[in-house]
């Protein structure tokens, strides 16, 4: 090989020699393609049969995609089917951060398309914040069939924003529940942790929302139902091209609960604009007619997630309407108190009804003078009138006779101080005190002297309305006491079981039932001849009660509260406990009207429209008017 | 048979190839079939490509009936306005997808480096013959410079995937010219010395570029992106692939170029190692067909150029599936007789001609 040479002297034999110098080299390019497509073929080989796995696993991960079918949330309705809590489809425009460039430019360019309200940006900031990149958000809820089809025209000019439908929770009758059903919210970190740790995050994979508040927090397990899975086949795009296979979900269970709506709404309305609480209950259940907080507020801003300006609204409102009183507010019980003072005397010996003293208008201990508030006293009184009347004098003796102990003894036993555990998060257990809890609390003893204020209901005591409540339908049913619960039964929407929340009774408190009798005996003459009467004039059922006064601010020894000369924030609130109908019950409650004054005049007119409409289906023609010359407390 | 249907037959068939031909139909017809898949199922390609098959046969059949002497008197005038159209679009040409490639001539565009494929080989083809009887060092200095000029401007283009082709069609007509060993080896010695120089005289961004189309698992969203889904594609075809129209890679659209650059990936992913192995034996065919015919040629310039198409045909065939199967980089080279296009067809098919064309008008020069 080599270059070859030329001699000019034999053309014919060059010819030949560079014909088979040509062929050498046409035979070496032909070894060379050879070599080459075996090469390829080796590699074919290595790729499509020895590694053919691999690429076949990867080939199918390009392909398939497993996608979550969210189930649908159980609906949540009262004890007569109204709708309390549901869903409904709407059309979201979602951004998902990630991929998109430039966030700000794409949204002014949305708001050419779509109407995107300022509203609308701050939730989304408030979104973005809190979540991650990649995840899908709503930058506009609720979209009109018009606007689909306006940003459908526009859709290349937005990669990363998309138009989804979604189920949104819904809750029709908006403030009026807000404090019991509660609302949902997108899911947390705190919330992914704990799902974490309960097991229960794939079960939430491709769920946004989770129960925040209420019963919508405590039944997160029955109301989410269980995720089913698709199996998708996707393009490169990552849109769906056909599913292959579909594990179906299951639905959430819907809850149906003890509550009367229509009881619920007569009893926002009686409260006119006023502040304050109501818990009915029904005594042989425990099951929870009405519960009520007032001012509540519209959970439906929270279900898309809330702006920002509203949040501070809420927030920063003197009237404080996400602080649900009925469950977490705490006052003192007041005059309410009374009657368990008195069963408390007859159980533990230390009065007997007809046992009268003579009341000069205060008690002395000590050198402290407790006042009565009714100026020269009630004159003789027994047990029956003290409760009737509600005479200071007689409670302050008879709770210096007790002694703190044994009266935290015995209204423990009515659940004072601890929690009833009804089934929503957030309850107060109140403060039941006693010389271990003052240790406790203060690391100091007691003093025999803040005895005396306790048996009227005032010092240290300090209760929530549902405890309040849970201890009257006790009363009411004759000492034996259930844990009041809202929801009646959870119903599996696919099998149409019911699970039923425990109505079996909490415990039986071991009362003698002639002192039993006694004391709703009084509270029934509370309601006929006492500080009741005036509310319940002309009732055609007999029922029960004790009004209460609790104060806000404390009034110096010798000085007469007058009510005009205090602010209205710090006027004493009014109470009133009460059941119907006396002889059998068939609800007990508990109501607080905050900074109103006596228990008589602004709350008792409250109970008395709950029992009329509960009882005889009587609804109040408007707000409870107010009564300026009722008994006092 | 009447004699007048004998004669038109005759017309038709006198300067075609049967044996070459043949091999060709069935790989335009693979193509066609392979397309359809390609297209998803959709017959516009498929017909648009018959279109072009058509086109690409009358020119292969045109130029099978051009004796190649004729093809002589064009290698200079072709080559001299290829490369001024070279020139022009260095100069004035119009900028698509980044590289300049193309030349408004009155109303239509055209691409002046699909005109060098044909025209390089057969203007060295034609220098060799020329100077065949006293051919030194000299010849082939200067036939490597008419080689370089023309590729150097293409590759600034920038056209890498023509540019090397182009450079090898043109390296096998002086191979196959009888360069000196010595001085390949020199060549390839001497280019393996520089790579470290060159290496370290480029920026960082454009070694980036390199490692990228070394190991495309670095870039995998971006010039990676291409390779990794044709790999995929084709390693999942397994032994006897997915079956036609049931290629996931492809029907799910994770093969970009799908008809033309990378459509060997959806044969691959549907037909698997059997249907690539009977790919490769019908390029071969056509392959050895051409060199049978090379073998045979008569004249010194008839011999050059009809090496250089046959190996041209390989190094694209080679080219592709190397960069389709992932031990090539990615350049912009389509599968001869199957991608989609008309342009790479219509150029392939009249390299066959000319073939055709050597091998039938052999008799008549061979005195």
């Amino acid at each position: 090989m080599g270059e070859f040479s030329i001699n000019p002297g034999t053309e014919i034999r060059n010819a030949q020699a560079e014909i088979q110098q040509f062929r050498l080299r046409l035979a070496i390019g032909g070894v060379f393609t050879l070599v080459m497509f075996a090469l390829l073929f080796v590699r074919f080989f290595y790729l499509q049969i020895v590694q053919h796995d691999h690429y076949h696993t990867l080939a199918e991960a390009n392909r398939i995609s497993i996608v979550p079918i969210v189930p649908n949330r159980g609906i949540i309705v009262d004890r007569n089917g109204a709708v309390l809590a549901h869903n409904y489809s709407a059309y979201t425009l979602e951004v998902t951060p990630s991929k998109v460039q430039d966030l700000e430019a794409t949204i002014d360019d949305l708001a050419t398309v779509v109407e995107i309200a300022a509203r609308d940006r701050r939730r989304f900031k408030k979104l973005l914040e809190e979540s991650k990149r990649f995840e899908s958000l709503p930058i506009r809820t609720r979209l009109s069939d018009e606007e689909i089809a306006r940003f459908a025209a526009n859709r290349y000019r937005f990669p990363g924003v998309d138009v989804k439908a979604r189920l949104f929770r819904q809750y029709p009758q908006a403030e009026l529940f807000s404090h019991v059903v509660g609302h949902i919210g997108r899911i947390n970190q705190r919330e992914l942790d704990h799902l974490e740790n309960e097991e229960q995050l794939s079960n939430y994979r491709g769920t946004d929302y989770i129960g925040k508040t209420g019963l919508e927090q405590s039944y997160e397990k029955y109301l989410h139902g269980t995720t089913g899975v698709e199996e998708v086949e996707v393009d490169s795009g990552g849109r769906a091209v056909r599913a292959l296979s579909r594990t179906l979900p299951v639905s959430g269970a819907n809850l149906v609960l003890k509550l009367d709506a229509k009881l619920q709404e007569v009893i926002y309305r009686s409260f006119g604009d006023r502040r304050g609480a109501l818990v009915a209950i029904e005594p042989e259940t425990g099951g929870v007619l009405a519960f009520v907080s007032k001012p509540g507020f519209d959970p439906n801003m929270f279900v898309d997630g809330i702006d920002p300006q509203n949040w501070n609204e809420l927030n920063t409102s003197p009237d404080r309407p996400m602080v649900n009183r009925a469950l977490a507010g705490t006052y003192p019980p007041g005059s309410t108190f009374k009657p368990y003072m008195a069963l408390a005397a007859l159980t533990y010996g230390k009065r007997r009804p007809e046992q009268a003293i003579s009341d000069p208008g205060y008690f002395n201990f000590g050198g402290h003078m407790f006042r009565d508030d009714k100026v020269g006293g009630h004159g003789m009184v027994d047990m029956y009138k003290s409760i009737v009347v509600s005479c200071d004098t007689y409670y302050y003796m008879l709770a210096n006779d007790l002694g703190i102990d044994a009266i935290s003894r015995f209204m423990s036993q009515f659940g004072f101080g601890s929690r009833s555990g009804v089934d929503i998060a957030g309850e107060s257990s109140g403060i039941l005190p006693s010389q271990e809890w003052k240790m406790r609390r203060f690391k100091q003893k007691w003093y025999a002297g803040e005895t005396i204020s306790v048996g009227i209901g005032q010092g240290y005591n300090s209760y929530t309305p549902l405890q309040l409540a849970t201890a009257m339908a006790t009363i009411a049913n004759d000492g034996v006491m259930f844990r009041p619960h809202l929801v009646n039964y959870v119903e599996d929407i696919h099998t149409r079981e019911r699970t039923y929340i425990e109505p079996k009774p909490l415990r039986e408190i071991p009362l003698n039932p002639e002192h039993l009798a006694f004391v709703k005996n009084a509270l029934v003459g509370v309601n006929k001849e006492g500080t009741g009467a005036r509310a319940f004039a002309g009732a055609p059922y007999a029922s029960g009660g004790k009004t209460g006064t609790a104060q806000v601010v404390g009034i110096k020894q010798g000085e007469k509260y007058v009510e005009s000369k205090v602010a209205e924030r710090f006027r004493d609130h009014a109470l009133f406990i009460a059941y119907a109908p006396a002889d059998k019950p068939k609800i007990a409650l508990a109501v607080i009207v905050e900074n109103a004054g006596f228990g008589a005049r602004s709350a008792a007119p409250i109970a008395r429209q709950v029992f009329d409409y509960y009882l005889l289906g009587k609804e109040p023609p408007r707000p409870a008017p107010d009564d300026d010359d009722a008994p006092q407390h | 048979m009447h004699p007048n249907i004998r004669r038109i037959a005759a017309f038709f068939t006198a300067h075609v190839d049967g044996l070459l031909f043949g091999a060709i139909l069935l790989l335009t017809g693979t193509g066609l079939i392979v397309l359809y898949s390609a297209a998803n199922g959709t017959f516009a390609r498929v017909s648009s490509q018959l279109g072009n098959v058509m086109v690409a046969f009358t020119v292969m059949w045109a130029f099978a009936n051009i004796p190649p002497h004729y093809l002589m008197r064009l290698a200079v005038p072709v080559y001299l306005i290829g490369l001024m159209l070279l020139v022009g679009v260095a100069l004035f040409g119009e900028v698509v997808n980044g590289a300049r490639r193309w030349l408004h001539v009155g109303v239509t565009r055209i691409q002046p480096s699909e005109l060098m494929r044909i025209a390089v080989p057969l203007m060295l083809a034609w220098y060799f013959d020329r100077y065949e009887s006293a051919l030194r060092l000299r010849n082939f200095v200067f036939a490597a410079l008419l080689l370089i000029v023309p590729v150097g401007l293409i590759v600034r283009q920038p056209d890498l995937g023509t540019a090397v082709l182009i450079f090898a069609s043109g390296g096998y007509v002086l191979f196959l010219a009888g360069l000196s060993w010595r001085v390949i080896v020199g060549m390839i010695v001497a280019g393996g010395a520089s790579l470290p120089l060159l290496w370290s005289v480029l920026h960082d961004y454009q070694r980036q570029r390199i490692l990228t189309l070394i190991d495309p698992t670095q870039d995998p969203l971006g010039t990676g992106y291409h390779t990794i889904q044709s790999t995929i594609a084709v390693g999942s075809g397994g032994l006897f692939g997915k079956g036609w129209l049931n290629g996931t890679q492809t029907h799910l659209d994770f093969i970009p170029e799908r008809t033309t650059d990378f459509i060997f990936a959806v044969f691959s992913e549907e037909f698997g190692l059997v249907g690539n192995s009977i790919l490769l034996f019908l390029f071969l065919l056509v392959i050895a067909r051409g060199m049978v015919i090379t073998a045979n040629a008569p004249t010194l310039f008839s011999r050059l150029l009809a090496g250089a198409i046959t190996l041209t045909f390989f190094t694209y065939a080679f080219v592709n599936m190397g960069m389709v199967s992932g031990i090539l980089p990615v350049v912009g080279v389509p599968l001869p007789l199957i991608s989609y296009g008309g342009t790479s067809l219509v150029t392939i098919c009249l390299g066959f001609g000319i073939l055709m064309s050597i091998q039938t008008h052999r008799k008549l020069v061979q005195t």
